[in-house]
């Protein structure tokens, strides 16, 4: 029930609306009580409204408006890209993304891979089913 | 600055024996003996014997050229295509080569698919982004006079036979042709079988499932 991911300097985010939709930022001030300043290191600080964000598990330790460089080396000392891409959330953001990016081909090899698997489940669940009754 | 032609409205500034001297038809009289030389008044048109109510232009003939069919960027040779519209709707064939009609010169290969060589239109295709390499293959004998129907001759009818349908023999492919198809279609075949999936791929049909949204699918 009590809140575990805070808006705080630090707080790394996900951009969930409008023309940065999907990306990883850090909210390095808060404007006022609806507005923070994010930043990232492949854009311009810029603020944007809490409602579009969604806060993640992951803090980085910077104070408040740090430059961009500091910003940068303490993203990687955080490890923030590593823990994004393992953290299950991060994990499905991924498989979302190269799902839309196959093309027919893709498909195509995906559908008799799906087909391949469920054969040799069904091999297996038969010889369970055997040994079971037997 | 010359001196004005007129000093005030109908006051010329030179006078008429001045003006009549400068103009020199003095001269071109006195060349042609005494007279003005007479231009001859071409022969009067006879007068037609119609006039149209409306006075309209005839239209004049088009001079605009057609230029040649642009191809889309995405189709190149040995793109695999998905034809969606005709009797091979749905199959996925591989493109050959643009013909100067426009049309693209496609095949299945045959073995694979049953789609022959073929021309199709590229508004009713859509290219994927699977490229099969066709190097290995000749493609320069089609052109569009190599798919051009055969005339056929019309036996004059009888009153009777004249009500009778028409028993149009069945038209069997001549023989060189099923011989191209095998020729163009054996090293297309060699290099389809190089890349794995790539023969059952052409061998299915596409078609949309639920959930499917083609316009939020890469092809």
């Amino acid at each position: 029930m009590p809140f575990k991911r805070f808006v705080e300097i630090g707080r790394v985010a996900l951009v969930n609306y409008g023309k940065d939709y999907g990306r990883l930022v850090v909210i390095v001030d808060v404007v006022d009580q609806n507005r923070a300043l994010i930043d990232a290191p492949d854009m311009v600080r810029c603020q944007i409204n809490f409602k579009r964000l969604s806060l993640t598990d992951i803090k980085i330790d910077i104070k408040r408006v740090p430059k961009k460089t500091t910003l940068i080396k303490a993203m990687e000392d955080a490890d923030v890209k590593n823990k994004w891409e393992n953290s299950s959330w991060g994990k499905k953001l991924i498989v979302q993304k190269r799902r839309a990016s196959l093309n027919d081909f893709d498909r195509f090899k995906v559908m008799l891979a799906r087909i391949k698997r469920g054969g040799a489940i069904r091999q297996e669940l038969a010889k369970l089913k055997k040994v079971a009754a037997a | 600055m010359a001196p004005p032609s007129k000093l005030s409205l109908g006051i010329k500034r030179a006078s008429r024996s001045h003006t009549y001297h400068r103009r020199g038809l003095w001269a071109i009289k006195a060349k042609h003996g005494g007279a003005f030389p007479k231009a001859e008044k071409p022969a009067a048109a006879a007068e037609p014997k119609f006039y149209p109510a409306d006075d309209v232009k005839p239209r004049a003939p088009s001079t605009r050229k057609a230029n040649p069919t642009k191809l889309r960027s995405s189709i190149t040779p040995g793109t695999v295509l998905i034809l969606l519209a005709g009797r091979f709707m749905g199959k996925r064939v591989v493109f050959l080569k643009q013909l100067k009609s426009g049309l693209l010169l496609i095949t299945g290969p045959f073995k694979i698919n049953g789609v022959p060589i073929r021309r199709v239109n590229q508004a009713y295709v859509i290219a994927t982004s699977t490229k099969v390499d066709i190097s290995g293959v000749k493609v320069d004998k089609f052109d569009d006079k190599y798919f051009a129907r055969d005339k056929k001759t019309k036996a004059k009818k009888t009153e009777g036979e004249l009500f009778e349908t028409d028993k149009e023999a069945t038209k069997n492919l001549p023989d060189f042709k099923k011989d191209d198809q095998k020729a163009l279609d054996a090293e297309l075949i060699k290099a389809i079988e190089a890349v794995p999936d790539l023969k059952t791929y052409l061998g299915a049909r596409f078609s949309l499932r639920d959930g499917d949204k083609p316009h939020e699918m890469t092809f």
